[in-house]
């Protein structure tokens, strides 16, 4: 049979996590249909369609899904289940919302944030923040999956042609409103998905002393994150923590700055490639994770960190 | 048996609510074996009213919970239901949602601050990309966020007190809900374990390393 997944986007874009989602749908089942809900989403409709491992869009165009409140999306996404053996979203704010909805009405024990697909029916999951990693097996008939986006490859955008189906909207609910969104706006690359992402924690002391981990930022195209303690104390918004609580982040490179390594602050970026810890603490249990562990004052490495920047001749982007 | 963190913020808000004038009665619901009864001595240490703890010795997925939950629900009526917005050892996320759904409530996932009105609650969510703030309608669901509130600690007086406060006992298995468990746990492994790194001297050592060894920028 077949795999529903849910797109996210915002009307004009798909969200890049889907195509993380649709890679580890493709290995549950070949057969992968992409449900888009949204309003005026036209132009994602067709995104979606013309990635290779996609096999058919429904596209259901309603202001009901505008702002994809679970209380109107779960209805339609439990409408248009019984064809599928798999519903699958990823496991962010937009999938931990609505698929729980969907898994109570079709009766069915979600397994969530999965980072590898052994079989249809069995898969790995972290626990613990991520100190031990669970092989599951649901033995449900319908199953209700979401996806650590992070631990799949994105699927290739171009080169399919799915043939998208118009979907009917659901009845909607009528008791929830969506008010309105404050999106962090940044020039920087997306927190998620980005090559590089510099961190910063306690240790930077204000939001003004950001700038310090900001330039870096820049200097390396990367994202910035932040520990929960930093986003406690008001130096930046909820949207740049890293940890069990916040976004989990693979990326090349992970620079922590100021950032002690609690296990719920690992959970979020020990899975990166190479770890950099900047800490004046030589005992700071940041450094038993990190490649290259520097013992400083961030306040003065950091801007020497920017001037040997400076001199390089040429920086990856 | 020590209370779900976010856990501690759900109670913290509704006791605020109580004390705003707004709630009239907390109830402090928990699931599981006798030392469950612990969290909901907890909370009513810190100002719910009454308890109930529902007795399993076996472990339940976060579905039956939310069936559990919903006959809970359904006895006591209550306005709104507050949970911490996941479980920090199985990271489910999930059982405020199902419960929402099983109720066909509206919910508020994730929230950091909640304002209550006449018949509504306006809500403040943390989203991936920021804030996003939605009004539910009364009867909702509300699943909370480290950073809603602080949580207060419990006075001695008070610990004192809760000792008197009433807990009714339900045998979950004897609700009537279908709580077999569907997810079968095959294994646990450690995850890989990293290799040590290297301390280096300077920042020029490191930019030097970043280059030419690992070749990230
Ligand atoms: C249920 C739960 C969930 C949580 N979820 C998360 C989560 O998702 N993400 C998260 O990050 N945390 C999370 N936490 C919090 C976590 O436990 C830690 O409290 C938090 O990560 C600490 O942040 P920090 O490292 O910035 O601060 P601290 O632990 O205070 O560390 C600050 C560090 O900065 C260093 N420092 C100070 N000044 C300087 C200087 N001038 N130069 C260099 N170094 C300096 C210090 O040596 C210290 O190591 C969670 C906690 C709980 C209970």
């Amino acid at each position: 049979m077949s795999v529903l997944l849910i797109a996210e986007h915002n009307n004009k874009n798909l969200k890049p996590f889907t195509l993380n989602a649709i890679s580890a749908a493709s290995k549950i089942d070949a057969e992968v249909h992409v449900l888009v809900a949204g309003s005026g989403c036209e132009s994602v409709a067709k995104e979606v369609a013309a990635v290779p491992l996609v096999k058919k869009v429904l596209h259901c165009d309603s202001p009901n899904y505008q702002n994809y409140l679970p209380e109107n999306l779960a209805p339609l996404v439990t409408k248009n289940a019984d064809k599928y053996d798999h519903i699958v979203a990823s496991a962010n704010t937009f999938g931990k919302n609505f698929m729980p909805r969907v898994a109570a009405a079709l009766d069915t024990s979600q397994v969530s944030d999965i980072i590898k697909v052994n079989s249809p029916d069995t898969f790995v999951r972290p626990i613990y923040a991520g100190n031990a990693f669970a092989t599951v097996k649901s033995n449900d008939k319908k199953r209700c999956v979401t996806i650590r986006p992070t631990s799949f490859e994105p699927a290739p955008k171009t080169g399919g042609s799915a043939q998208v189906d118009k979907v009917d909207a659901a009845d909607i609910p009528n008791f929830s409103k969506f008010v309105k969104r404050e999106e962090t706006k940044s020039e920087r690359p997306e927190l998620g998905t980005a090559r590089i992402v510099v961190s910063g924690g306690r240790g930077l002391e204000s939001g003004e002393n950001f700038k310090l981990i900001n330039d870096i930022a820049d200097k390396l195209n990367a994202a910035v994150g932040a520990s929960r303690a930093a986003v406690d104390a008001g130096y930046i918004s909820n949207d740049h923590q890293v940890g069990q609580t916040g976004k989990v982040v693979v990326p090349d490179l992970y620079i922590a700055v100021g950032i002690s390594g609690a296990i719920q602050h690992l959970a979020g970026m020990k899975e990166s490639k190479i770890i950099v810890a900047i800490n004046k603490d030589g005992e700071a249990p940041i450094f038993s994770i990190a490649d290259y562990g520097l013992e400083a004052d961030l306040f003065k490495a950091l801007p020497e960190f920017l001037s040997e920047l400076n001199k390089l001749n040429t920086i990856q982007k | 048996m020590s209370t779900n963190p976010p856990d501690d913020n759900a109670t913290e808000e509704s006791v605020k609510l109580k004390e705003s004038g707004k709630v009239k009665e907390i109830v402090a619901v928990t699931i599981g074996d006798d030392k469950a009864q612990e969290t909901v001595r907890k909370a009513l240490a810190v100002g719910a009213d009454r308890g109930i703890h529902v007795k399993s010795d076996t472990y339940i997925e976060p579905l039956g919970i939310a069936k559990i939950l919903k006959k809970v629900v359904e006895k006591e009526k209550p306005d709104m239901v507050f949970f911490g917005k996941q479980a920090i050892d199985d990271d489910c996320n999930q059982t405020g949602q199902m419960l929402a759904a099983m109720l066909n409530w509206p919910q508020a996932t994730f929230s950091s601050k909640v304002t209550l009105k006449d018949k509504s609650m306006e809500i403040v969510r943390e989203i991936d990309e920021g804030l996003e703030t939605v009004e539910v309608n009364l009867p909702a669901v509300v699943t909370c966020d480290l950073r809603l509130n602080e949580p207060r600690y419990a006075s001695l007086p008070n610990i004192m007190k809760a000792k008197k406060k009433p807990i009714d006992q339900m045998i979950a298995k004897d609700l009537g809900v279908d709580i077999t468990n569907r997810v079968q746990q095959l294994k646990v492994e450690e995850p890989p374990k990293r290799k040590a790194g290297i301390k280096v001297a300077n920042v020029a050592e490191l930019v030097s390393k970043l280059k030419n060894e690992a070749k990230v920028i």
